[in-house]
């Protein structure tokens, strides 16, 4: 597994699209500090684009390497290779390489800065860590969908739709639950709601860092006791880790039965 | 001319005579401040040595008398009521420290208590385990300078507040330090105040509170923790200038609550970190002039009935909420501003935004039906919601606009 985990990483760290994510996040967090002046107000900023942006490009990633390295994979599949280690080689190699793309991209400009001597440096390890556990999520994801897809198209959109599902058309309905049901107590609901969707989850993670005088005001009892506490904080992680975890389960189920 | 230089000396000399001083230690001949007070006559100097004082309900009635405490003498109350009743005019106390005031129902327990004065001084006390600190009633003309006041207050029907001014006017409070009690300082029906740079910390209810009090100032004193930080509720003529209000936070918590005020003025003040910086409700004719709001949950929420408040040149940076607002637009204005989440251009570089700011979102109207909504604080889809509403509102006031928004922060 390691080597074809090597393989592929260093197949895609010399693929100009590394380059180009890399080079990305690299300007991403020059700009950001150099127009805010403020390392915090950074860090929201960059909260927003985390949220959106890793997601996407974790999956669009995923989808396009699985299908473009279909014929190496066909190859690989002649040798005597463990199957599983095949994949789960190919999906860490991705994975790892587009983790050190952000961490690099937004390390480097924000060590530059002078992040090491300013009180924000949690929240911005707070934000990698996220963001690594969302480009593990959503890459894994991504695997998965193109795994079941033979139609390159069709996997494509399916992915974009997961996506566009998680990011977006997951809050938009749970708002309408909120909002519909809003004589009934919500506290509990809108908790495990949150947990079921790692973008929001990371999302509330980043910003019990930052917002959270006005977060703790309004939403109850429930969410100060959840969040506040090292339990919550332990549940949530342990969340994220579970969504990493069962994608990679599928994976490697699926490709022990799989016709090539 | 002769006559008048003898009269002179003999007025100087019968004056440095008639001002003796009286010394209370406990080895002395005097060892009670009551009995002290008692042989005093008006213009004299009671001089209390350093030692523990087991006394309450210290009388001075019409006697203008200088109470000086030598390295803090302690007056324990223990408990049982007040420890100073004065009811005198040019008198000044300085330098005592007052303990033990018992929680009562029935009467205000205070360490010092003074009632229908003028001209009068309280310096440089510690009050300490307190009802109510210093109460002052129907007086005027007073300075409450450099006291220290802490307290332990667990409940606000069992406390009283720091210092209390009730009927009053004319009284300067300046370079207090008011911890732990219900109200740090607490005015009512007091006109003509100046409250200058006083610290109120972690106050059960209020750092500062008003009522009905009409043209006081408060300038450059820092509210942190409170319940609240300033109440101001049913007065005219208020300015407050330079104070800052930190880390009022909680669930009934604000910097700044407003409720009936007319015609005030807030000015270089700084919020941070507040849940909800100003509540204004029912306020008339306020200008809100170079303040800065940093990372409040709500900026300035408006409640509704208010008409003709002018919010200008104000920095809005980092709040999770700029303006929350109920009601109509009623006059209210917002103009020249710098809000951090504006997105506007600035075509021809005059340094101000082209295109209007809008600072009430769609999204604090839906936290305001819905409170759980709140957890989908700057999401995506939340983002999408205000965008559109930004682009053509529905449920947020259309006219509450800022025209005319700076690009850069104000410096002021």
């Amino acid at each position: 597994m390691f080597k074809i985990l090597k393989y592929s990483f260093f197949d895609l760290v010399r693929s100009s699209w590394s380059y180009v994510y890399f080079f990305f996040y690299l300007l991403l967090g020059t700009t950001l500090l150099f127009l805010n002046n403020d390392l915090s107000t950074a860090v929201i900023t960059l909260m927003n684009v985390i949220i959106m942006l890793v997601p996407l490009i974790g999956t669009i990633f995923g989808v396009m390497y699985y299908y473009n390295s279909r014929e190496f994979t066909e190859l690989l599949l002649a040798q005597p290779v463990k199957r599983s280690s095949i994949f789960l080689g190919q999906y860490l190699g991705v994975a790892i390489s587009l983790s050190l793309s952000l961490v690099i991209g937004l390390g480097l400009p924000f060590v530059a800065y002078g992040l090491f001597k300013s009180p924000a440096i949690w929240d911005f390890i707070m934000l990698l860590i996220t963001g690594l556990f969302l480009t593990l999520i959503f890459s894994a994801l991504a695997f998965n969908i193109a795994l079941s897809n033979e139609n390159k198209i069709k996997g494509f959109g399916f992915a974009i739709l997961m996506w566009l599902f998680l990011a977006v058309i997951y809050d938009g309905l749970f708002l309408l639950s909120l909002v519909y049901f809003q004589e009934y107590p919500l506290d509990k609901f809108s908790l495990v709601a949150t947990m079921f969707n790692p973008i929001d989850l990371s999302r509330i993670l980043i910003l019990l860092k930052l917002d959270i005088s006005a977060l703790l005001s309004y939403t109850g009892a429930v969410f100060k006791e959840f969040f506040g506490t090292p339990v919550g904080a332990f549940a949530s992680l342990g969340m994220l880790v579970v969504w990493v975890i069962l994608p990679l389960f599928r994976i490697s189920r699926v490709v022990k039965k799989k016709d090539f | 001319m002769k006559k008048l230089i003898l009269f002179f000396f003999l007025f100087f000399f019968v004056s440095t005579v008639a001002a003796k001083e009286i010394i209370v230690c406990h080895e002395c001949e005097i060892s009670s401040i009551k009995q002290a007070v008692e042989l005093a006559v008006s213009g004299d100097t009671i001089r209390i040595k350093k030692g523990l004082y087991k006394e309450y309900e210290i009388e001075i009635i019409g006697k203008s008398l200088t109470i000086i405490g030598e390295d803090y003498p302690v007056i324990d109350a223990e408990m049982k009521g007040t420890a100073f009743k004065i009811k005198a005019d040019d008198f000044s106390i300085e330098g005592l420290h007052i303990k033990n005031i018992g929680t009562s129902h029935t009467s205000d327990n205070a360490a010092i208590l003074v009632s229908r004065s003028k001209n009068f001084s309280i310096k440089n006390n510690r009050l300490s385990n307190i009802f109510f600190g210093i109460l002052l009633e129907r007086s005027e003309n007073g300075i409450i300078e450099g006291n220290i006041i802490r307290s332990k207050a667990r409940s606000q029907a069992n406390s009283g507040n720091g210092i209390h001014v009730w009927h009053s006017k004319e009284l300067i409070i300046e370079d207090n330090d008011v911890q732990g009690v219900r109200d740090g300082i607490y005015l009512e029906f007091a006109n003509n105040c100046d409250i200058i740079n006083n610290v109120c910390k972690e106050n059960l209810r209020y750092g500062l509170h008003f009522m009905f009090s009409d043209h006081n100032r408060y300038l450059e004193n820092l509210f942190e923790n409170n319940g609240a930080g300033v109440a101001v509720m049913y007065s005219k003529f208020i300015e407050m200038e330079r104070n800052l209000f930190r880390k009022n936070w909680g669930s009934a918590s604000y910097g700044l609550l407003l409720k009936e005020i007319n015609d005030a003025t807030l000015k270089h003040n700084i919020f941070e970190d507040n849940t909800i910086a100003i509540s204004a409700d029912n306020t008339n004719r306020i200008d809100y002039l170079e303040n800065d709001f940093i990372s409040n949950g709500y900026a300035i929420r408006i409640r509704g009935a208010c008409y003709k408040n002018v919010f200008r040149r104000n920095n809005f940076l980092a709040n999770s909420f700029d303006v929350a607002y109920t009601g109509n637009i009623n006059e209210n204005e917002f103009s020249r501003n710098y809000w951090s989440d504006y997105t506007g251009y600035d075509l021809n570089k005059d340094g101000i935004g082209d295109v209007p700011f809008r600072p009430v979102k769609l999204f604090s109207y839906l936290v305001n039906t819905t409170p759980e909504a709140i957890i989908l604080l700057r999401s995506m889809f939340i983002g999408l919601l205000d965008f559109s509403e930004k682009v053509s509102p529905v449920f947020t006031p259309a006219e509450l606009v800022d025209p005319q928004p700076k690009m850069k922060k104000i410096k002021w």
